[in-house]
């Protein structure tokens, strides 16, 4: 086999660059041929790649707003530059939508051109035979016991088994009567509709995107065991929507935590570890639907109406009683903490406004006593104790020995200002911590035990404690179109890569005898057939096929 | 599964890849001596410098490599051919050894811990090693290709080092969030087509080298003689990367189901999301460059050696230096 003749796939070597003709039509057409060129596009692909990578580095706005604040806080002037340069929303940013619309725009724009080029070569007739066909990258020569007109039927046969498509190629003159007859066959345009396909599928998942970011929405609420929510906008601790999302399509289900449970390996090498979360909820789809329950876990979300509701991350949230000096009751309740660390050490602040504080409220605005003040108490809960030379912390995050370490401040919580506030954090730049003794006031409960607040403020009685889970509330518009997209893009681009286009072309002339000289010859038209092989098989399949269909007698010749 | 028979069984697992390692290590020596045997026979022709050309692989060329092939180095002399042989019999035969030793090993470590043994860093590098020493043992089948089997092992090796010191954590329960038959489908297929790629990364780096030394048209001598021709191995790593990147797009599709699953979103810009978009970008620029731009040799294999470079931050930088949702490294 000669391997000067392989043909590898000719390069589509892009047009050279000429300058640009003059007039905005001339203008038009060579920007449009320049974007479309494979060059580009290549520039366009290395680019993405690159445009994508600040995203990973820089926190997102998106998935990290905390991060994103403690940068602007720590660094005020990188992060004014990295908002500058639409660093913070990397891929919402104009600059990198410019990149991915200019690469789909040269997608279309060599799709649409192929595609009718496919077209036409797969209703073409396969080539016509070369005259010389043993100049073929693959070739063979033999002589058949056989009349050509039946060498010819089984070649068809051959050929059609091998799925190739098949016709009779006219150009050698008449049907096996002494000259020759040929049959010109191909296959593989599966390679380039997939490769289409491919390109294609790509543009629909690029537009179930654009559908997702469009109609799409996510929220999170968090709810404490025993406490539950409705699908509502207003009951949302965050909410993120699309452009063009309406609070009236949110199913109108409602649904309440029954149980949270948390499970952690007690033993063994990575004692502490997550084991399960489950989320034993009872939910109702409609308000008139009758109740359901479901287990919500880690990979099990609960799924209604095109919305999913997926458990997030857990906590402890203690159980506080905080009384005024008389023994009052001024606020009794869990308040979610959050964890800082796989132990569930966990931070949290119960704010008791004056308003909340009755008969106080009037006469603290009316004499300006101490005790007209806010409360706020700042907390330290600790699933399973310990307090040593690296302060107080949990050392496993199950409940073996909770205990809640607490600080308090007295003031202005600032909950008038209007200013919306985490309920995690105290603002503490009107308010002053309370002392004892002329040390900062703490104490450090255990279940069951309470502590005076220093200086008349009443006392806070650690209850107990009880779990939340964060819910995650999202609908993900055209994720189906992306899927399918997705999926006929995989199966595209398998057979773009490894279906073979093949020609292939059997001759056939009469030799003296009745028997006739066969030629079978292939070209490969992609790097690395086993086009040899495929020529040999298609030449002993015809053998075999005239064989059979004729036996000779044993010893003839 | 008690907790004894477990302890046992994660040790086992310790010791076969530690035995794996050690015949890695003699599989290593005896190809590189090999090598060097082929290459040392006094009077010896060297290789005549061969034209870069850009021709298909393998036409029906099934058997190992016995015979003069087109892949195969110049024939060397008699007396030094059978020494080489001998060698070369041993490496691969050690080298089999050591991939079943490995492949017991994960097997192992699955049994001891319950389930599939891909829940850490650890876990994912023995695994990966496995797939690329598999994946280079199936190639070797059809092209003599112990020059480039040296490097494979070597790189093998490398990574079972770093799995046992840096990143080995003892057996443990999957994170709930792992806890999924997608992180059997998503991470296998990761796996898999990671191990693809690390081949075809070899394949590429002894490509730049070969096309190098065939440039300066000097004969070759020393190891690169015994390199298979920088077109050959153009072809191959094309060949071993297209095959590495429909699986490496399913693994990122399968990603963003189980995603969509465990997080309610199917694509959230997560530092993991990203790097395995960027890697799949440079591969499909790789591929297009090959096929339609006509770039050939060592232009395509320095895009393929970036796309192995991504690949290889997104497993180590990503998992180690960026806070993410991908936080399963488990170091
Ligand atoms: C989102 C951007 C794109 C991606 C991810 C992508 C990916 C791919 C992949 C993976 C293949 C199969 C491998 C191959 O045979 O080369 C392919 C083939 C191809 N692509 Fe793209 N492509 C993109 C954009 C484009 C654009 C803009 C063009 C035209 C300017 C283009 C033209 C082609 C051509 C002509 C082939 C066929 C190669 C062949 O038949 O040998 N692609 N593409």
């Amino acid at each position: 086999m000669s391997r000067v003749l392989t043909q590898a796939p000719t390069p589509r070597v892009p047009p050279p660059v000429a300058p640009p003709p003059l007039g905005p039509v001339g203008m038009a057409r060579w920007a449009w041929r320049q974007l479309t060129s494979m060059r580009v596009a290549l520039l366009l692909l290395f680019l993405l790649a690159l445009a994508a990578i600040p995203g990973s580095v820089v926190p997102q706005r998106d998935s990290d707003p905390l991060a994103v604040g403690e940068l602007a806080a720590s660094n005020p002037e990188l992060a004014r530059w990295y908002e500058r340069l639409g660093l913070f929303d990397v891929y919402s940013a104009p600059w990198f939508a410019a990149i991915y619309l200019a690469l789909f725009v040269s997608l279309v724009g060599c799709i649409v051109p192929r595609s009718r080029q496919h077209w036409r070569a797969v209703r073409a007739r396969p080539p016509a035979a070369p005259r010389a066909l043993e100049r073929l990258p693959a070739h063979r020569r033999s002589t058949l016991d056989a009349p050509p007109s039946e060498v010819l039927a089984a070649a068809h046969a051959v050929l059609r088994r091998r799925r190739y498509r098949v016709v009779r190629d006219g150009a050698d003159g008449p049907d096996g009567a002494g000259g020759a007859a040929s049959l010109a066959a191909e296959k593989g345009h599966l390679r380039e509709s997939g490769n289409l396909v491919f390109h294609l599928a790509l543009v629909g998942v690029l537009a179930a995107v654009a559908v997702g970011s469009l109609f799409g929405y996510r929220a999170q609420v968090l709810v404490v065991q025993g406490g539950g929510f409705a699908n509502t906008v207003i009951q949302y601790d965050s909410l993120r929507t699309g452009a063009l999302f309406d609070p009236a399509d949110l199913p109108p289900f409602t649904l309440r935590l029954q149980r949270f449970t948390m499970d952690f390996a007690d033993s063994g090498a990575q004692v502490g570890t997550p084991l399960d979360y489950d989320a034993y909820v009872r939910w109702q789809p409609s308000p008139d639907a009758p109740t359901q329950q479901q287990h919500i876990r880690v990979n099990e979300p609960l799924s209604t109406a095109g919305t999913l509701v997926h458990l997030l991350n857990p906590g402890y949230a203690p159980r506080l009683t905080v009384r005024d000096a008389d023994g009052d009751v001024l606020f009794s309740g869990a308040v979610p903490f959050l964890p800082q660390d796989a132990n569930f050490t966990s931070t949290g602040v119960l704010k008791v406004p004056v308003a909340a504080q009755p008969g106080r409220a009037d006469a603290g605005a009316d004499i300006g006593t101490e005790t007209g003040a806010d409360i706020g108490i700042e907390g330290l809960f600790l699933p399973t104790a310990v307090l040593d030379a690296a302060g107080p912390r949990s050392v496993f995050p199950e409940p073996r020995d909770p205990a809640l370490f607490l600080t308090a401040w007295t003031g202005d919580l600032g909950l008038d200002d209007g200013i919306p506030q985490s309920v995690y954090r105290l603002d503490t730049s009107r308010m002053t911590q309370l002392r004892a003794d002329g040390d900062l006031f703490r104490a450090a409960l255990g279940v069951g035990e309470s502590a005076q607040l220093p200086g008349g403020h009443g006392s806070v009685t650690f209850d107990g404690y009880t779990r939340w889970a964060n819910f995650q509330v999202s609908r993900n518009a055209g994720k189906e179109v992306a899927l399918v997209s997705v999926l006929c893009a995989i199966a595209g681009l398998t057979a773009s890569l490894f279906v073979r286009r093949r020609r292939c072309w059997v001759r056939v002339a009469a030799a003296p005898g009745g028997r006739s000289v066969v030629e079978v010859a292939g070209l490969d038209r992609d790097a690395g057939g086993d086009l040899g092989t495929e020529v040999e098989q298609i030449e002993t399949q015809v053998r075999a096929a005239l064989q059979g269909s004729r036996p000779r007698p044993e010893g003839a010749p | 599964m008690s907790q004894a028979l477990s302890a046992q069984l994660a040790a086992l697992s310790n010791n076969l890849v530690y035995a794996a390692m050690a015949a890695y290590t003699v599989a290593l020596l005896a190809l590189a001596a090999q090598l060097a045997a082929t290459r040392t026979v006094p009077g010896e022709a060297p290789r005549p410098v061969r034209e870069p050309v850009s021709v298909s692989v393998g036409s029906s060329r099934r058997d190992g490599g016995s015979s003069p092939k087109v892949l195969d180095p110049a024939p060397a002399l008699p007396a030094a051919s059978s020494r080489a042989e001998r060698l070369a019999r041993i490496g691969r035969s050690v080298l089999v050894l050591a991939t079943l030793l490995l492949a017991g090993g994960v097997v192992a470590r699955g049994l001891a811990a319950g389930r599939t043994p891909w829940g850490n860093m650890y876990e994912f590098s023995i695994t990966g090693a496995l797939v690329a020493a598999l994946a280079y043992l199936l190639l070797r089948r059809r092209y003599p290709l112990d020059a480039v089997g040296v490097w494979l092992v070597a790189v093998v090796l490398l990574t079972l080092g770093l799995a046992v010191t840096v990143l080995y954590v003892p057996v443990g329960p999957l994170l709930p969030a792992l806890r999924s038959y997608w992180l059997v489908i998503h991470v296998f297929a990761a796996i898999v087509s990671a191990g693809v790629f690390t081949v075809a990364m070899v394949l590429s780096a002894l490509q730049i080298v070969a096309e190098r030394a065939e440039r300066t048209g000097r004969p070759l001598r020393g190891y690169l003689a015994t390199l298979p021709a920088a077109g050959r191995l153009d072809a191959l790593a094309y060949r071993v990367t297209a095959f590495g990147f429909p699986v490496w797009s399913f693994a990122v599709v399968a990603g963003a189901i189980w995603a969509e699953v465990s997080w309610g979103r199917y694509w959230g810009w997560d530092p993991k999301e990203v790097w395995a978009l960027v890697t799949w970008l440079v591969y499909a620029a790789y591929l297009h460059a090959r096929t339609t731009a006509g770039w050939r040799g060592r232009r395509a294999s320095v895009v393929a050696l970036v796309g192995y470079a991504t690949l290889l931050f997104n497993f180590f930088g990503v998992n180690l230096f960026f806070a993410g949702l991908h936080a399963y490294g488990g170091v």
